[in-house]
């Protein structure tokens, strides 16, 4: 094996290890970590990977593009229908008048306003990578910030098809000058402009057409085969397989990805795909951001200082003011505003895939192109500090205040209430009215402010914050509290809350929400003894009713499903135990579906019911008869 | 025209030979109301609104239940506790049901011998119901002679269908005017099996 290989993944393992563990641990997210090791070991820094910064780079680019395969199978088109108005709505208006913006202030600087355009567009982008990755850490992604950015990240990751086909029309400089860097070979590099349009649609039509009547039928044979590893390889090598075309039609891959990940959101292998692909993604994405980190072209940044630094500071403060806009019309409160328009004020990795498409088509010049690269690069690096500063200085001075407003109120609060209930959502939210229409008023932790704000308007004793924090339990109370109810929706948040409170407030009585048997299991590996399944009551209720109509009576379904329900917990635990055993996860599908077995295979065994001995029993019957024959 | 109510009380009905058949028997009748309360409350969720509204609407109180450890199903008991109120049914200002009639219909494995103080049950049919009679009794109902159907778990079908026939006749009986609820009070025991036969017998002995 090439050794020089093994040196360059030892200096990116152990960057990545160093730092991304640091970074967490100073609350600043583990995309910065990776920026930053990838700073420390580019060419500026100590030179570990000198030049080579930009081939990682290209190999890095994959993690992107299997971010994009992901993201599109998570893509159910119900959920668009859904977000259909803040999608179309927000994210529209975002890019649109972003790329406006951008191309009007360019027009002065001698532009022409095709450039402009193309490189608004570009611009318009915010890094789905770094955002989803930073919300989801700070367990943001439910709250209104969240949902909003979330809306406007999937239009503009929706976008970047229809961008990546109008760009070649946006082309000023000539073709023929595209000689100078004829290193890229494409099929369609050669074509005018309008054809290679037509061509970039036709590719992607041909990955929609392979994705429904080749590749789907294809993982069902090898899913046959019952070998792990080649479910593996056939997810990699049809990630691959996209890439390679796609790069040969000149077209972004991560398209391409995006595209086969969408038509394959139906499929029943979705969730055996994204847990392959997945640990691949994650390295490779951490790749890419050390990558980025190390592309930064600090030489060029130290030539032209004023004009990166100003570039930089006037593109995300005007993202930032379209974004804060955007977010006032859509009725965002002020703190979730604030929040909104920081976190998605940079500038996204689809810029980079976006910039070097521009290169090959000679849309933008180069020296635009290496300009913008740094100043995307260091956006992007820049937003965990963005986010920073409006947490610690721009929400307090701006925002609505509500944490101060509920340090005033703690002490009259906590003596009352010996019931918390962490996370307001619709879950925690019909436990809370339930207690309050019994006379228990509880002490709420919500995390979307504007829900706080509302919920307060309504009288109900609500504090903002992440319940993970052992301070906010303290203030709300945990301390005289005698029960804390965690009904929030993310498992992992779940489980974090379970660890907080056990280590500082172990007199708590603790009564978690978990989304099904695999967070039950791990609640019970976390010793909590109540655990409440969100589905189980609900799918049962619907049963009894189903049954009930199919003419079955009322009070034998609701032994049914009572019985049911005492047997489906007895055989989580005792499978809780085994589990424990074998000492190994439930993870992939497959494995899901063995223990859905065995669960069938339990229930099929008497459950008593129909051996039911009361009233009517037919032996009693036959004795009765004899007896008195 | 009297009005008549059927609470109706089976948590096993699926299996039951004798009360499936009287049940639909009696949902037939013109101008019964049957209700059926493990059906309306398989929570032992009692509305006591509803339940007070539906007495308040009828004359004739109809008990249809099989025989359970010398009692009621347990949502009769239920019932009792949660929809005869203080107040209301019973006790200073209770009159809502005065005057109303309540007759209970029975059914029981064993045959009427074995009700007796020599038989093996040691106490006679009247005797065990005799909480019912004077829970109703204090809610100022009167209480009918109860309408006992013995030894169901030597019936054949056909036997069955007469004698959900003869229950059926009853109500009607009742319901049309044929015969007044008054004409059933008193100590008597109605035997359920032999139907109207036997009502007409011990309404003529009277």
């Amino acid at each position: 094996m090439n050794s020089d290989f093994l040196i360059q993944a030892l200096g990116y393992l152990a960057a990545a290890v160093v730092f991304v563990p640091i970074a967490k641990k100073l609350g600043m997210g583990s995309v910065l970590g990776y920026l930053i090791a990838g700073i420390i070991i580019g060419p500026y820094v100590t030179g570990f990977i000198g030049q080579q910064g930009d081939d990682i780079m290209h190999f890095a680019e994959f993690g992107v593009v299997m971010m994009l395969f992901l993201v599109g199978l998570e893509l159910e088109p119900e959920l668009l229908w859904r977000m259909r108005s803040s999608i179309l709505g927000m994210g529209g208006l975002q890019v649109l008048i972003t790329a406006a913006v951008v191309a009007l202030l360019s027009l002065p600087f001698h532009m022409h306003w095709k450039e402009g355009l193309a490189l608004g567009l570009i611009i318009a982008m915010s890094s789905t990578a770094i955002v989803l990755q930073t919300l989801n850490e700070k367990g943001l992604m439910r709250a209104s910030a969240g949902q909003s950015a979330f809306a406007v990240l999937l239009f503009q990751d929706i976008a970047v098809i229809p961008i990546l086909a109008v760009l070649p029309l946006l082309a000023v400089h000539s073709v023929a000058a595209t000689g100078a860097d004829a290193e890229k070979h494409t099929w369609i590099s050669g074509l005018p402009g309008w054809l290679r349009t037509i061509s970039v649609i036709g590719a992607v039509v041909g990955v929609v057409l392979a994705g429904r009547y080749i590749i789907n039928p294809l993982l069902r044979i090898v899913a046959r085969t019952r070998l792990r590893e080649i479910f593996t390889a056939t997810a990699l090598l049809l990630v691959v397989a996209i890439t390679v075309f796609m790069e040969k039609v000149g077209l972004s891959p991560a398209l391409g990805t995006f595209v086969a990940g969408v038509v394959l959101a139906n499929s029943e292998y979705k969730h055996e795909l994204e847990s392959d692909i997945d640990p691949f993604k994650g390295l490779l994405l951490g790749l890419f951001f050390m990558a980025v980190g190390a592309s930064v072209n600090f030489n060029m940044v130290a030539s032209k200082p004023i004009l990166i630094v100003s570039l930089v500071m006037s593109i995300i403060l005007i993202k930032a003011l379209i974004l804060f806009m955007l977010g006032r019309v859509y009725k965002l409160g002020m703190d979730q505003n604030l929040l909104f328009a920081t976190a998605l004020s940079q500038v996204g990795e689809f810029a980079f895939v976006l910039l070097s498409f521009s290169s090959e088509g000679n849309i933008l010049s180069k020296e635009v192109i290496e300009i913008m690269m740094a100043v995307v690069a260091i956006s992007m690096a820049l937003t965990p500090f963005l986010l920073l500063f409006n947490e610690k200085w721009l929400t307090p001075k701006l925002g609505c205040k509500i944490e101060e407003k509920v340090e005033e109120e703690v002490t009259v609060i906590n003596e009352k209430n010996k019931v918390i209930i962490a996370g307001f959502g619709h879950f925690g939210s019909t436990i809370g009215r339930f207690l309050r229409a019994n006379g228990v008023t509880p002490t709420l932790l919500e995390i979307d402010s504007d829900q706080v704000e509302l919920l307060r308007k309504m009288g109900f004793n609500v504090y903002y914050g992440d319940a993970t924090r052992a301070d906010l339990l303290k203030s709300a109370g945990a301390d005289e509290a005698s029960i804390l109810i965690v009904a929030i929706g993310n498992p992992e948040k779940v489980l974090e809350v379970v660890e907080t409170a056990k280590k500082h407030f172990p007199h708590l009585q603790l009564l978690v929400r978990a989304k099904n048997r695999m967070d039950a299991y791990e609640l019970m590996d976390a010793g909590m003894m109540h655990i409440y399944r969100e589905t189980i009551d609900t799918s049962l209720r619907l049963g009894q009713d189903a049954l009930k109509m199919l003419g079955f009576r009322a009070y034998r379904t609701k032994r049914a499903a009572s019985i049911f329900l005492k047997h489906d917990e007895k055989s989580l635990k005792t499978l809780a135990a085994t589990r424990d055993d074998l000492g190994q996860y439930i993870t992939t599908a497959r494995e899901r579906m063995e223990e859905q077995e065995k669960i069938i295979q339990t229930d099929l065994e008497d459950m008593g019911l129909n051996r039911d001995e009361a009233w009517d029993s037919e032996s009693l019957r036959e004795e009765a008869a004899n007896v008195e024959r | 025209m009297a009005k008549i109510l059927v609470l109706f009380a089976h948590p096993l009905l699926e299996k039951s030979r004798v009360h499936s058949k009287l049940a639909a028997a009696a949902k037939k009748v013109k101008g019964v109301t049957f209700h059926d309360l493990y059906e309306e409350y398989p929570d032992f969720d009692i509305d006591v609104n509803e339940e007070k509204e539906l007495l308040l609407a009828h004359d004739i109180i109809v008990l249809q239940h099989p025989f359970y450890w010398y009692s009621a199903p347990p949502i009769i008991k239920q019932w009792l506790d949660l929809v005869l109120e203080y107040g209301w049914a019973y006790g200073r200002g209770g009159v809502a049901l005065t005057g109303k009639f309540v007759l209970q219909v029975v059914s029981a494995g064993g045959k009427q011998e074995l009700y007796s103080p020599e038989g093996r049950n040691r106490f006679t049919f009247r005797q065990f119901l005799t909480p019912f009679e004077q829970s109703f009794r204090l809610c100022h109902m009167e209480y009918l002679s109860p309408y006992v159907i013995h030894g169901t778990h030597r019936l054949s079908i056909t036997e069955i269908a007469e004698v959900a026939a003869g229950y059926a006749q009853l109500l009607t009986a009742l319901q049309t005017g044929q015969i007044q609820p008054e004409q059933l009070a008193g100590e008597n025991y109605i035997d359920g099996v032999k139907g109207l036969i036997a009502l007409n017998n011990s309404l003529h002995e009277q």
